[in-house]
């Protein structure tokens, strides 16, 4: 499999688009986001990375959904692919295996929660 | 939904997304927007939304992503070739619409290139000098009492002294004035012109010598011919060392032939070159002016060396004469006038370079420029109206699969079809009115046929035309949605017509301005000639004594001339009545102003000079023989008499030389500029410093019998030299030849560029006459009358021309108050004008206008109803 290596952003979007019930499209991705983070992103960098991830097969898309407020424009709505899935998954792997090899003792010796999960 | 976003934002925004990714990405937009008012209030929303649309700027978001589809190929050679077709079959079909846009552009074009020929040979003229860069001519400033004239005229001497002591001299020649000389070879006699010059003059203005060579100038008799004169003389005949006699008096020997000169250089006139040492040996004054300082009446030229400028020269030579001892009241201060300038820059004023010429250049150029931009904008106008119509064509193209592409590039080979068969008309237009425009203009131009820019600009001008013109329709037009023009649905917005209207209103104010230009120049002339010359012109003959044979006869010849019953009175003079030469500020009289040097004009004459040029004594008496104190005796004109201020002039002494007494004052004679105020001058007796005969015909005989007796008589006493004369009227009308030469080519200009935006405004009106042909129909059907309908259809277009008007009057105000500020006696400008022009424009257009509106009027109303 070709290594692909996700930027932050980009995990943080696949990782709301998994964990959405239905298809999403940007505004409610980037709502998520901001809860979730408490950061505040801007609307065209949500869309850039979402069509990167497209581009890079994690997602996919359709069209549908217009509305009013939209000026009855449709939506672009994304969901994850197989590969998405994936790669999320080996994320995950990678990061418990690191987890697993940090020493209990200096994380208490930090006065921090040792086990995340 | 109540609150929208800044709709320009999105307009924006819709260019720069690509098209792939707009939809989404406005909705988007959109929604968060609208989730901010919710939040935020509209303002911060509103604030924020543009703060968003920034972000997109990014090339992931412009790109455009390349079209699955293969792209039409759109410059196939059938393709180009179908383009053309139709662009040839749409000329046919519209016959008048084409018409009016190829003559109306060809006219444009043809005066535009006129112009350019005209200006081309100002700016060229005596290029054809190889040592153009480094000859200069040297020139005088003298001051009479305040007022700086300039002269071309130095002293003798002046050229030693330049070539002892200046080193920055490459050559230096003196000159003598051109000139007319009777040539002898046997019975041959031929008046030609010419100069006497030093030999290096030959080189230094590289005349190019086609026999002989140019030192043949250092041997006293000799002489060097131009080839047109060696021809009328010799023929094919081999002309090197044949003999001529010059003046009926000294035999000269041909040692050299000369190409002759081109049209636009000073030097034209020089039929023949002389030795300077002839001249010398022949003329008395000369010889005593050798070795005079103050004689100013010779050219001297000059050629700098290389690296030398004319300012730096000038400075070094300015004050020659006023380091020399006796330096005269009239401080003369020498400069270089360079070749460069000597046609363009020839008035000076206060001791500084005024122009002169280029003026007109200028003036021209401008003139030229208006009338093609005239020109183009009929085009563009009458382009863009009709494109309208188009339309429907455009909708049925783009469904049955082309693409905008194919649309641009059709419309505008249309435009360039046109433009480019206008170029060809406006040569071929070129062509026929070169010969007229010559005689008009007094040039030799002709159409640069191989110079490659004379074609650059020719071309590449044709093409831009076509470029602009034919980028409205093709780029407004090709943007059409097919379904909306297919369904009649379209409609060109109220403002569509708002630039047409502009351009319409630029092309009359320039043509109303021109008209008012004309009027005012034409009023000008006229102004000058009805001022009162002073004296009567009407059969009044001159013949310029130019042999020794007519001297010293002059009761004899007066007798014979008056018994033959042709002339009514006989007088001689020194120069002629229409020309003042000689001034003298060598005067003093009681009650003069001490230390003051004003310039009078000195003028020698005999007994029956006023007599018979006709003078109007108004004080005091004329000369008569009664008298023999007339010897010494002075008749002064007014602007003489006002600069004197005698109270009782008759009587008074005036010191010029020796003492005379003033028996006379006359009426101001013009005898120089008509548009300038006349001099201070006076007459005195002098039968011995005359050059020139002036009769008078008698009116009984018709002039050609009068002069054939006249001619008898002095072939009797002058048998060498041809009988040659000239009409004092018509000199005197040659006064006004700069004036009317300007006069008519500005009217010819004019008159094309009133006929352009006319033909502009008929095009525009029949379209919209078309465009309504429906309403009219409706309108009479409802009862409307011919002239109602006529007035509805010419008002909008009389306003236009009202407001150009409006803007052409204080234009034009201000241009020609600054034209007429050049002449010292000047017409003014009066409302009249103004509004006579103003109203002759909205006549013309009207008339224009009139044609097609009450065609539209008259129309049955049942045909255009029906129609469709």
């Amino acid at each position: 499999m070709r290594k692909t290596i996700l930027g932050e952003l980009e995990e943080l979007v696949l990782l709301v688009v998994a964990a959405c019930n239905e298809d999403v499209y940007g505004i409610p991705v980037m709502e998520e986001l901001q809860q979730q983070t408490g950061r505040d992103f801007t609307i065209s960098a949500v869309h850039t990375t979402l069509y990167r991830l497209e581009e890079k097969g994690f997602l996919s898309s359709s069209v549908g959904g217009a509305t009013a407020e939209r000026g009855g424009r449709r939506k672009r709505l994304f969901a994850l692919t197989a590969a998405g899935g994936e790669v999320l998954l080996e994320i995950q792997q990678t990061r418990t295996r690191l987890w697993q090899s940090i020493p209990q003792a200096k994380l208490e010796l930090m006065g921090l929660s040792a086990n995340p999960f | 939904m109540k609150h929208k976003p800044p709709v320009w934002i999105d307009k924006w925004l819709n260019c720069l997304l690509a098209p792939h990714l707009r939809e989404e990405i406005l909705g988007d937009l959109h929604e968060r927007y609208a989730l901010r008012i919710k939040r935020l209030g509209e303002g911060k929303a509103r604030q924020r939304y543009w703060r968003d649309a920034l972000t997109y700027i990014h090339l992931s978001n412009i790109k455009r992503k390349s079209t699955q589809y293969p792209t039409t190929y759109l410059y196939s050679p059938t393709m180009i070739r179908n383009y053309f077709k139709i662009a040839f079959r749409n000329l046919l079909k519209y016959k008048g619409y084409s018409f009016i846009n190829i003559f109306g552009l060809a006219t444009g074009m043809a005066v535009a290139m006129l112009i350019g020929l005209w200006v081309w040979d100002e700016l060229s003229f005596n290029k054809s000098h190889k040592n153009y860069d480094r000859i200069a001519q040297v020139w005088q400033f003298v001051n009479f009492d305040g007022t700086i004239s300039s002269y071309n005229s130095v002293p003798i001497p002046m050229a030693d002294e330049l070539r002892s002591k200046y080193p920055d001299f490459q050559a230096t020649s003196l000159s003598t004035y051109t000139r007319d000389v009777i040539l002898a070879v046997g019975d041959k006699k031929l008046t030609k012109s010419g100069n006497y010059v030093q030999p290096d003059f030959v080189d230094m203005m590289s005349f190019k010598m086609l026999a002989g060579s140019a030192d043949g100038l250092k041997d006293i008799n000799s002489i060097l011919l131009s080839e047109s004169v060696a021809k009328a003389f010799f023929g094919t005949e081999n002309p090197l060392n044949k003999t001529i006699r010059m003046g009926n008096k000294t035999d000269v020997k041909v040692t050299g032939v000369y190409e002759d000169l081109p049209y636009n250089s000073d030097f034209r006139d020089v039929l023949f070159l002389a030795p300077w040492e002839l001249f010398v040996a022949n003329d008395a004054y000369v010889k005593r002016a050798l070795d005079e300082w103050d004689e100013n009446s010779f050219q001297v030229f000059a050629q700098l060396k290389e690296g030398a400028s004319a300012e730096a020269v000038s400075a070094k030579i300015k004050d020659i004469r006023m380091k020399r001892k006796d330096p005269p009241g009239y401080k003369p201060a020498f400069f270089l006038h360079p070749m460069k300038q000597w046609h363009l820059y020839t008035d000076f004023k206060d001791g500084k370079n005024a122009g002169g010429i280029v003026y007109f250049v200028w003036l021209f150029g401008a003139i030229g420029v208006f009338v093609l931009l005239l020109a183009c904008i009929n085009f563009m106008n009458l382009s863009t109206a009709r494109s309208e119509k188009r339309a429907k064509e455009v909708g049925i193209r783009k469904s049955v699969g082309s693409v905008r592409g194919q649309l641009i590039f059709q419309f505008l080979s249309e435009s360039f079809v046109i433009t480019l068969i206008a170029f060809v008309v406006a040569l071929i237009f070129t062509q026929l009115a070169l010969p007229y425009f010559n005689e008009i203009a007094d040039k030799r131009v002709s159409i640069l046929w191989a110079n490659p820019w004379f074609w650059l600009l020719g071309l590449g001008f044709s093409l831009l035309t076509g470029l602009i013109a034919g980028s409205y329709p093709a780029l407004y037009l090709s943007s059409f949605q097919p379904i909306k023009v297919l369904k009649g649905t379209f409609k060109a917005s109220r403002f569509a017509s708002v630039p047409r209207k502009v351009l319409v209103v630029f092309q009359f104010t320039v043509s109303v301005t021109l008209i008012i230009g004309i009027i005012t120049v034409f009023r000008q002339i006229q102004h000058a000639k009805d001022r009162p010359s002073g004296y009567e012109r009407s059969s009044l003959v001159e013949i310029n004594m130019n042999t020794p044979e007519l001297y010293a006869h002059y009761d004899a010849l007066r007798n014979d001339l008056l018994n033959t019953g042709a002339v009514v009175e006989f007088a001689e003079s020194g120069g002629s009545i229409t020309g003042q030469y000689g001034g003298t500020t060598n005067i003093s009289w009681k009650g003069k102003t001490p230390n003051t040097q004003p310039l009078f004009m000195a003028n020698q004459v005999t007994h029956d000079f006023g007599k018979t040029v006709g003078w109007k004594v108004i004080e005091g008496r004329d000369f008569s023989r009664k008298f023999s104190t007339d010897s010494s005796a002075m008749i002064i004109n007014e602007a003489a008499l006002k600069l004197m201020g005698f109270k009782n002039p008759i009587g008074e002494i005036v010191r010029s030389g020796k003492e005379y007494k003033v028996i006379g004052v006359i009426k101001n004679m013009i005898r120089q500029s008509p548009f300038e105020p006349v001099n201070a001058a006076f007459y005195t007796i002098n039968y011995n410093a005359v050059n020139t005969i002036s009769f008078k015909l008698s009116s009984q005989l018709g002039t050609s019998k009068a002069l054939d007796k006249v001619a008898a008589v002095f072939k009797k006493y002058n048998p060498e030299a041809p009988f040659e004369y000239s009409f004092v009227d018509e000199v005197y009308g040659r006064k006004f030849s700069d004036e009317e030469r300007i006069g008519k080519l500005a009217a010819f200009f004019a008159l094309l560029a009133i006929l352009i935006s006319c033909l502009g405004l008929f095009g525009l009106a029949s379209f919209i006459a078309e465009q309504r042909t429906k309403e009219i129909g409706i309108r009479k059907v409802l009862g409307a009358s011919v002239a109602g309908l006529w007035q509805m259809l010419s008002k909008d277009f009389a306003l236009l021309v009202l407001i150009a008007c409006f803007i052409a009057a204080p234009i034009s105000y201000y241009l020609l108050n600054d034209w007429l500020q050049h002449y010292e006696y000047r017409t003014n400008l009066s409302w009249w004008i103004f509004v006579a022009s103003g109203l002759g424009a909205i006549g013309i257009a009207l008339l224009t206008v009139s044609y097609q509106a009450i065609k539209a009027a008259l129309m049955n109303p049942v045909k255009s109803l029906k129609s469709e």
